[in-house]
């Protein structure tokens, strides 16, 4: 087969590929606003627990906010040596924006982890439940976007910068970034009027 | 170890799970014990289970709608029987065994009989009909069809380990929850519905994505098919609706396994919101599965009516409208919850407007038809119940979208008989239409008519006789889902019902004989042309069955029934001068395993066994992670195999037992296959 058909053959595999994986970001969009309309219609079904002003410290979530918020950043700055072919600072690039997400995700789990301690835990009223719930799953794709960093290095350590390698870089990147937009949701939906209350 | 496995698990309680469970074993051993005898356990492997073809795998969502309907319809037969009889306590069911049957009854129905069956259709359809050689994700379409199968293995397992869910198929909490449905059942249910509804999205994912980009060259959008258009809107109801069924299953499985309170009767839980997630599913889901039928019917009125499809703008408009229409009326499914006057008179209002773009459609139809020279062959037997049955249906279902009439009537018998006056003529007609339509496209041979049209009018009249009293019913008050109850007067109408149910059984029957006689007489009925309806739609241009590629050069199209355009001109059968090589996604294995794993991880949740749902999970993620880190394999087909395979012509089972070697990389069939046409 011709060198070039096959190139763009592969080229519209991998469009295909990032409009599919747009498509499904949208169907998470969805589930993730039914989770904050839950939480919405939670707010005040605290059941004589804790409410949104109890658990909830403003310089914990400015700071959880500020390592994802910064993890995108470092991954814009991967997709700049990206285009140079850079390989390694790609991988530096990706190792922080690694760090910063597992960061992230430590604060999130200490969070937790501090409340359940509390009794503030999630079997103790439908607004606590749809809280960890919202955050967790949250959390949840966080965790998967590590795990998906770490498979991207491992694939550019074996390949290089390969076209495949860039494709995939761009569906994760779209992934990164949308997590960023869930969590300023969060912020503003979840933690802002909590603290302002 | 075994976590909450124990032999007190087994259908004991009730003579008729036990045997409906041995059965199903049976039934089970019986096609292993064929498969062995036969020795075609790699063939089945390789060909089939392990296939990325969307051809195939459509050919196995079919087969997979076709056992859960005999097993939904076995539920449904049960409970005809059981009300027709069951007058002063006298049924033959005990109450919790009932509960299960018509809880069953509708998870199967809808989820796991309409759903495979229209998926399977668009699967096998859609490719072929805009000129395409395999969907966008040909693995993520094996992945998609093994959850859907997982979730249907999850259901059928219930029957036998265990029990189902007695909180009806939509798992209405706070009965749902644990203090009141402490047993398997519900979480066989959430396990079924989050399984399946994964791959039902990614399905939705794949065909947005396929229609978008693998148009052949000329193919605009207003150029569709309207089947292909349906499959469109269709796909994209699913991206966008299934999350909150995901959600609501899951949420209630928090309640269940993690003692949170979403839906529960304490603790701040809110029972009605479960209500609103689930039906923000559960509406746009009934046009999930009668939109596709939608598309059946305009490919059938127009190929035989002979004539161009009647309004073809307005069809498609008619359709988007109905998909955005789809998220506006989820509320009219429970306008007693207790909303104020306002806004069940939007949810209402909203209803009835969804009547009008249907409305659009029955004339357009009926336009087509209008000084066609119409065929009355099976289908067409099929389109013209299905307008006449579906017209009462919409007319009840406006009664019920005026709220003050739906305080009166909801729960009742007559709502049960709107919604199956719905969704027996407007999604199963037309999958059953469907399926003899392009059944010769897949194997190369026609259905037998008589028997066709045999099944048509017990089907037809079943369904009035056995649906026609439960309005009757509704109207005397009768409420849904009893197992037995003391008024007289109602027993006349429930024993109509039952022997329309035993019509129903027979038309179920014809079916099957159907395709044994015809499987029998398939030299008769082969299909020599890839044509055998005369019909106006690219898929008919290649032979029957297509060539694993569908499309030896992809077609040029110029206009929307591009094979009548081309007939007219007389250039629907040329051969191309040169054929150029044609890569292909290998067959793989992980799709297969992805879907087993998640139905061990199911299983194992529902029963505490947490180490082999941690092996399970670990499993399915590892197997994702592999798989999205090695490239895809493809291999290519040579312009001679091409050739060869062009020459092969049309007839039955061409390509299914002697296949001509190809050459598929690392998944080589040939040696097996050339073993099997010996």
């Amino acid at each position: 087969m011709h060198t070039e058909t096959a190139h763009s053959h592969e080229a519209m595999l991998f469009e295909e590929r990032e409009f599919g994986f747009w498509i499904y970001l949208m169907s998470d969009a969805i589930i993730f606003s039914l989770l904050f309309a839950t939480y919405a219609v939670m707010r005040h079904a605290t059941a004589g627990g804790p409410g949104a002003a109890d658990i909830m410290e403003l310089p914990t979530a400015a700071i959880e906010t500020a390592l994802l918020l910064l993890a995108s950043v470092t991954f814009g700055m991967a997709a700049v040596a990206l285009e140079d072919k850079r390989r390694n600072a790609i991988l530096v690039w990706l190792g922080i924006s690694f760090l910063l997400g597992a960061g992230f995700l430590g604060m999130e789990i200490h969070e937790f982890i501090g409340l359940i301690a509390e009794g503030a835990s999630p079997q103790r009223s439908g607004y606590l439940s749809s809280f960890f719930v919202l955050v967790g799953t949250h959390g949840a794709h966080v965790t998967a976007g590590l795990v998906w960093i770490a498979t991207a290095v491992a694939q550019l350590m074996r390949t290089g910068p390969t076209e495949a390698f860039a494709a995939r870089f761009k569906r994760l990147g779209l992934f990164w970034h949308f997590l960023d937009i869930v969590w300023i949701g969060i912020f503003s939906i979840v933690y802002l009027p909590g603290v302002l209350q | 170890m075994l976590g909450k496995l124990t032999l007190h698990v087994l259908p004991l309680y009730s003579p008729i799970a036990m045997s409906g469970a041995a059965m199903e074993l049976l039934g089970v051993l019986f096609i292993a014990a064929l498969i062995t005898w036969f020795g075609k356990w790699r063939y089945i492997w390789n060909e089939w289970l392990t296939t990325v073809d969307h051809k195939r795998i459509g050919i196995m969502y079919v087969v997979l709608a076709f056992v859960m309907l005999f097993r939904g319809f076995s539920d449904a037969f049960m409970m005809r029987m059981q009300q027709a009889t069951a007058l002063n306590g006298h049924g033959y069911l005990p109450p919790e065994h009932f509960n299960q049957v018509f809880s069953a009854h509708g998870t199967i129905m809808i989820i796991f009989m309409a759903m495979p069956f229209l998926t399977g259709i668009i699967n096998f359809v859609v490719p072929q009909q805009i000129g395409a050689r395999d969907v966008s994700f040909p693995f993520l379409n094996s992945v998609s069809f093994w959850l859907t199968a997982a979730g249907a293995a999850l259901v059928l397992t219930s029957l036998v380990i265990g029990r189902f869910t007695t909180a009806g198929w939509t798992a209405y909490p706070p009965f749902s929850e644990l203090p009141t449905s402490p047993g398997s059942g519900t979480d066989y249910w959430i396990w079924a519905v989050l399984v399946s509804g994964v791959g039902s999205t990614l399905t939705g994912v794949n065909f947005v994505v396929t229609i978008i980009k693998r148009r052949a060259p000329g193919m605009s959008l207003m150029q569709m098919p309207l089947f292909t258009w349906a499959a469109f809107i269709t796909a994209i109801l699913m991206v966008f609706a299934f999350p909150g069924v995901t959600v609501a299953a899951a949420l209630l499985g928090f309640d269940r396994f993690l003692g949170m309170h979403f839906f529960t009767a304490d603790a701040g839980g809110n029972a009605m919101n479960y209500i609103n997630l689930f039906w923000l599913w559960g509406h746009p889901e009934v046009y999930i599965v009668i939109l596709p039928s939608f598309g059946i019917f305009s490919e059938l009125v127009a190929t035989f009516s002979s004539k161009r499809l009647f309004g073809y703008v307005s069809l498609v408009y008619a359709t988007m409208v109905i998909g955005i229409l789809s998220f506006t009326v989820w509320l009219h499914h429970f306008f007693t919850m207790g909303s104020s006057a306002d806004v069940n008179s939007f949810f209402g209002i909203a209803t009835m407007v969804i009547a009008v773009p249907t409305g659009v459609k029955i004339y357009d139809w009926l336009l087509t038809m209008y000084r066609g020279r119409i065929r009355l062959t099976s289908h067409m037997h099929w389109t013209l119940g299905f307008m006449v049955a579906f017209v009462i249906g919409g007319m009840t279902g406006v009664l019920l979208a005026i709220p003050p009439v739906d305080y009166v009537m909801h729960n009742t018998l007559f709502l049960v008989a709107h919604f199956h006056n719905m969704l027996i003529p407007g999604s199963l007609f037309g999958l059953l239409a469907g399926y003899q339509y392009w059944f010769p496209k897949a194997f190369g041979f026609r259905l037998d008519e008589w028997w066709g049209k045999t099944s048509f009018w017990f089907w037809f009249v079943g369904f009035y006789v056995a649906f026609m009293p439960l309005y009757v019913l509704g109207f005397m008050g009768m409420p849904r889902r009893m197992d037995y109850y003391q008024n007289p007067a109602w027993q006349p109408w429930l024993i109509v019902a039952a022997i329309g149910a035993v019509l129903i059984a027979i038309g179920i029957l014809c079916l099957a004989i159907q395709l044994v006689v015809s499987i029998r007489r398939r030299e008769e009925l082969a299909d020599l042309t890839g044509d055998p309806w005369d019909a106006r739609t690219l898929e008919w241009m290649n032979a029957s069955p297509a060539p694993l590629y569908n499309f030896a050069v992809v077609p040029e199209i110029h206009d929307r029934e591009e094979l009548a355009w081309r007939k007219e001109r007389g250039i629907s059968h040329d051969a191309p001068a040169h054929y150029t090589p044609i890569e292909m996604p290998c067959n793989t294995s992980t799709g297969v395993l992805i879907g087993g794993a998640a139905f061990v991880l199911g299983f194992a949740v529902i029963w505490n066994i947490w180490w082999l749902a941690i092996l399970a999970f670990a499993g399915v993620i590892a197997a994702t992670i592999v798989k999205g880190s090695v490239p895809e394999e493809e291999y290519t087909i040579t312009p001679d195999q091409i050739a060869a395979l062009e020459s092969r012509g049309s007839g039955p089972l061409l390509g299914f037992l002697s296949p001509l070697e190809d050459e598929r990389g690392d998944h080589s069939t040939h040696g097996l296959l050339n073993s099997i046409g010996d």
